[in-house]
């Protein structure tokens, strides 16, 4: 299943995120106070809540895109903002959109990611693209793709990048029921390899080691 | 840090190849309004010659300014500019593509075709080369500056009026210096003087408007 990321990940000896007191606040309204949890290495963690539970708000205070209002956001026992260089390399986020452009093909649209990080070879990007079900739509422009087509091309990312923290929100928006089971098994195949995973989905995931957090509740059951 | 830069200038003009239709409107805007100055002022090569100088100016100011709205908005909208701001390193350089592929796409265009407007406004030759240089150094300024605009107002809905309120009055210096250029040219005196300051306007956007708009996206970005 994964014919180009086969090497596993070195060991941890801190989290590689971790969460401390970490409050949210939007427009003056709290969302989540106080919250804590470390991910290690081969750990997922699906955070689970209401509409406006502050899921997709965690995801985007644990890749540093959101300034939370309390508390700090940890990796490697250091906060975040203090080597961005190193966590912004480790860090594959999937945010609610999929940063697809629609007058690019789909192999255009990974061959100039808009990170500037990231350099794939045009036979890996091919090869991700097989493997998301997308053989043979390599060169059509993404307008012409379904939602869930345009999503499956963001997926190949995690196919190419060598990150090892993936965020992932609503990874299943959109997705077939195949292709459900093939992120599942590219979850398991992470998880593997000593990579760390936290994503948001209302429906349930089949993945060995899975923590849930409910946002709605505060309860972490483990 | 070169190669972030080169990346994103490749990406952002093989998008810009992709809607080549887009593109020609500041331009077709640009000579439109020119043509319409003789026959609402008057066709007389006398009274155009005295307003060329100022008139080519504004007109490529407000060609620019039709251009800079959808410059990052379309970025906020599909989820491209989080991407961007989790770059890790070098994201003031895949900016900086983007502004410069923005000026080749309507700066350099609008130069380009400046000539035939000088023809149209009755511009004296005296003035041609000054006017080409000018505005060949002085659009880049209106689109590092106009970057400013769209990234502060990226998260609005309709930004096009609130874009030129705030970029206008920077806009000020580029269009003073730029029309001296021509002016003084036309006068006969040299006119190097205002060119090396337009040229210096340039330079100082092209420094400092990039970490502008990166701060500008962030902020927008955590709200």
């Amino acid at each position: 299943m994964h014919p180009l990321a086969a090497h596993s990940f070195p060991p941890l000896d801190s989290a590689l995120l971790a969460f401390d007191a970490v409050s949210c606040e939007r427009g003056g309204r709290s969302i989540f106070s106080l919250l804590s949890f470390e991910l290690f290495g081969a750990a997922a963690l699906q955070v689970q809540g209401d509409n406006g539970a502050g899921k997709t708000s965690l995801l985007r205070i644990a890749a540093g895109l959101l300034a939370p209002s309390g508390g700090r956001v940890l990796s490697r026992g250091e906060p975040v903002d203090s080597d961005r260089y190193r966590f912004g390399s480790e860090l594959l986020y999937l945010g609610h959109h999929a940063a697809i452009k629609a007058n690019l093909t789909a192999v255009e649209n990974l061959q100039y990611t808009i990170d500037g990080r990231h350099r794939f070879e045009l036979a890996a990007i091919f090869a991700a693209l097989a493997a998301v079900g997308l053989a043979g739509y390599e060169d059509l422009p993404c307008r012409t793709f379904s939602a869930g087509q345009r999503r499956r091309v963001a997926l190949a990312l995690l196919l190419l990048s060598d990150a090892r923290l993936w965020l992932l929100d609503e990874p299943f928006t959109a997705i077939d029921r195949g292709g459900v089971a093939m992120i599942e098994q590219l979850m398991a195949g992470h998880l593997g390899r000593g990579g760390a995973i936290v994503l948001t989905s209302h429906q349930p995931v089949s993945l060995a080691g899975l923590r849930t957090l409910n946002l709605t509740s505060g309860a972490d059951d483990e | 840090m070169n190669s972030a830069l080169t990346r994103s200038l490749r990406r952002e003009l093989l998008l810009a190849a992709r809607r080549r239709g887009e593109l020609a409107n500041p331009l077709l805007f640009f000579v439109m309004v020119a043509a319409l100055v003789p026959l609402g002022i008057s066709p007389q090569a006398s009274v155009l010659a005295e307003l060329a100088p100022g008139m080519i100016w504004v007109m490529a100011l407000l060609a620019t300014l039709l251009s800079l709205e959808p410059l990052f908005a379309e970025d906020y909208r599909d989820g491209t500019l989080d991407q961007l701001l989790l770059a890790p390193a070098g994201m003031v350089f895949v900016i900086l593509g983007k502004m410069l592929a923005h000026w080749l796409v309507t700066g350099l265009p609008l130069t380009l075709i400046a000539p035939l407007l000088a023809v149209l406004l009755a511009l004296p030759a005296a003035g041609w080369l000054p006017l080409l240089l000018g505005l060949l150094v002085g659009t880049l300024a209106l689109s590092m500056i106009g970057a400013m605009g769209a990234a502060l107002t990226v998260s609005l809905q309709r930004s096009g009026v609130l874009l030129t309120l705030i970029v206008m009055p920077l806009y000020v210096p580029v269009i003073i210096f730029g029309s001296a250029v021509v002016q003084r040219a036309i006068e006969g005196f040299s006119w190097l003087a205002p060119l090396a300051l337009l040229g210096s306007i340039s330079l100082l956007a092209l420094a400092l408007c990039p970490l502008v708009v990166v701060g500008a996206l962030r902020l927008t970005a955590s709200d």
